[in-house]
């Protein structure tokens, strides 16, 4: 049993937290190397090898892999998945993106979005937004998975694995990367974050989101949004928590404004501690919520920042 | 250019899903199925290419159960010219799995020859959100996933892709695969003389052994439950009380 794990990165800087979440996951299964492929990625191949239990770091230095493009990442896994028995990469964008066309070029299935490991065959993960959780065995000679972060405790530094330089597959050329529009923020990146604070459409417009903003930056959370409030444009599209943005388990999630449909619940009801504060006493939030407070958001947020 | 949309029928987004007491899966009868939410996406993008003269015909295709059909109806009736049901399972129970999807599709393409296939970025019963990727990657053709915005412009698609810091804009040549995510437009409803005359348009049928594609399951369901429920919680009084409670807790 030998573990490939793909380290997440955000340009050439390791996204350290999504990437430690994954390895807990991985060493439970065997023996992990890192693979570290990005442009100017010596720093993010270093910081990988501290992190505790990694055997080795395989480092794809090359613009083919400065974007994150499937298309080169994929072949450059697959040429290196001969001497591994599973493939693993945290549940993020960028390897939902790549690890079913790994898989497929492998021809096994994928299994995305992890949430336990039983053995080295058989997994957990969730299934119809959260609602059933489904153990299943895998028979392919190639386990590719994606890792809910969410689910598993970052593992610490404390390593000092080597790092060894491999040459790149190449790019074939068939996607180009035109630009990125990255949304700035000096708050707790969402996934990572101990504090959540979320809007929904009872926020009612993006200039009324600063009061979230502002309930969030007195608890040092990580601002979210439910998909209503995303798609009138009161939240860029980044902080939609559910089944199909980002799935969170911070100690506290703070609901504002939102009523908790199943595609938002999914994306947040393993959060430790959930308040929800909504004028609608019949909101469904209520039935996953520690502590509810049925009242205006208008009058009730501002009075709960200014008494923090 | 010819567009091909791969839709499923699924339980319907709305419906609380029940775990069959017996830990063999969901319970699937008699409960509402609909057209996948991002699927609707799909189709609706195809027709939008097609007013704009971009498509010249969106073929939609599905696979399953029998009843699927009624999905594919459904997307006839929002304006695609016609549908290829490939029947694969007998029991609305057998969800077959991503990885022979893709090899259905990638045998409906090479007998369509899209220029471009849009589908949608996850089915919301699985989750798996692998299926495009997957048939990209059995075609060897470039994949442009969790689109918000599709141009196409000559032999190339230039896609605003739904990343997690943002958006990520990339061009693909042509054939491509487009996965749509929800941002990507707001469909249509079928109007009821669209939903007649649906009833009228090809609907050719398959069968999973006509493609030569083995579609037994790669991972097998050893159990299915209910997640963990939470604890029933409390309604507070007031803002002050709320924060004594989260002291208390050691929330904050």
């Amino acid at each position: 049993m030998a573990v490939l794990l793909i380290a997440e990165l955000n340009g050439a800087e390791l996204a350290t937290d999504a990437t430690a979440k994954a390895l807990t996951a991985a060493k439970a299964i065997g023996p992990v190397t890192v693979l570290v492929a990005g442009q100017g990625v010596d720093a993010a191949a270093a910081a990988a090898a501290t992190l505790d239990g990694v055997e080795k770091v395989l480092k794809a230095d090359d613009a083919a892999y400065a974007h994150g493009l499937a298309e080169p990442l994929a072949d450059l896994v697959v040429s290196l998945a001969g001497g591994f028995s599973h493939v693993v990469a945290p549940s993020t964008a960028s390897a939902k993106n790549a690890l079913p066309r790994i898989a497929a070029l492998l021809d096994v299935m994928v299994l995305s979005d992890v949430t336990g490991v039983v053995d080295a065959d058989t997994f957990e993960r969730p299934i119809y937004a959260g609602n059933a959780i489904q153990t299943v065995k895998s028979s392919d000679k190639v386990k590719v998975l994606t890792v809910r972060t969410a689910a598993f405790g970052a593992t610490a530094a404390g390593g000092a694995a080597p790092v060894e330089a491999i040459a790149a597959t190449g790019d074939k050329g068939a996607s180009v990367w035109v630009a990125d529009e990255v949304v700035k923020s000096d708050r707790p990146e969402l996934t990572s974050a101990k504090i959540v604070v979320s809007g929904g459409r009872g926020v009612g417009s993006e200039e009324n989101f600063a009061l979230i903003e502002g309930l969030a930056d007195k608890l040092g959370a990580a601002v979210g949004a439910s998909r209503a409030a995303v798609d009138s444009g009161y939240a860029p599209n980044d902080r939609q928590v559910g089944q199909t943005g980002k799935v969170v388990a911070p100690n506290l999630y703070v609901a504002v404004g939102i009523s908790g449909a199943i595609q938002h619940l999914a994306g947040m009801k393993d959060s430790k501690v959930i308040v929800a504060i909504n004028k609608d006493e019949e909101a469904p939030i209520f039935q996953v919520a520690d502590f509810g407070l049925v009242a205006d958001l208008f009058d009730a947020v501002p009075e709960l920042t200014s008494k923090l | 250019m010819k567009v091909l949309v791969p839709v499923k029928r699924v339980i319907d987004y709305n419906v609380k899903v029940r775990v069959k007491a017996d830990g063999t899966g969901v319970d699937l009868a008699n409960v509402k199925m609909s057209m996948n939410p991002f699927d609707e996406i799909a189709v609706e993008e195809a027709i939008r290419l097609k007013e704009k003269g971009v498509a010249t015909e969106v073929v939609v295709v599905s696979i399953g159960v029998k009843q699927a059909q009624e999905t594919l109806r459904t997307a006839l009736a929002m304006g695609a010219d016609r549908a290829i049901l490939v029947v694969a399972a007998d029991d609305v129970h057998t969800d077959i799995e991503p990885l022979a999807v893709a090899k259905i599709l990638a045998k409906v393409a090479e007998a369509e020859q899209p220029g471009l296939i849009l589908s949608g970025k996850q089915a919301i019963d699985n989750d798996m959100n692998a299926t495009g990727q997957m048939l990209a990657a059995l075609l060897g053709w470039p994949q442009a996933t969790f689109a918000s915005k599709v141009e196409i412009e000559g032999e190339k698609a230039k896609v605003t892709r739904e990343v997690d810091g943002g958006h990520q804009v990339i061009e693909v040549k042509l054939p491509a695969i487009v996965t749509a995510d929800l941002r990507l437009n707001e469909p249509r409803y079928a109007s009821l003389p669209n939903i007649m005359k649906a009833k009228k348009k090809p609907l050719e049928e398959k069968t999973a052994a006509d493609y030569g594609v083995d579609v037994t399951p790669r991972l097998t369901v050893v159990k299915t439950a209910e997640p963990k429920g939470r604890s029933a919680g409390i309604k507070v009084g007031s803002v002050d009380e709320l924060i004594a409670k989260l002291k208390d807790v050691g929330a904050i």
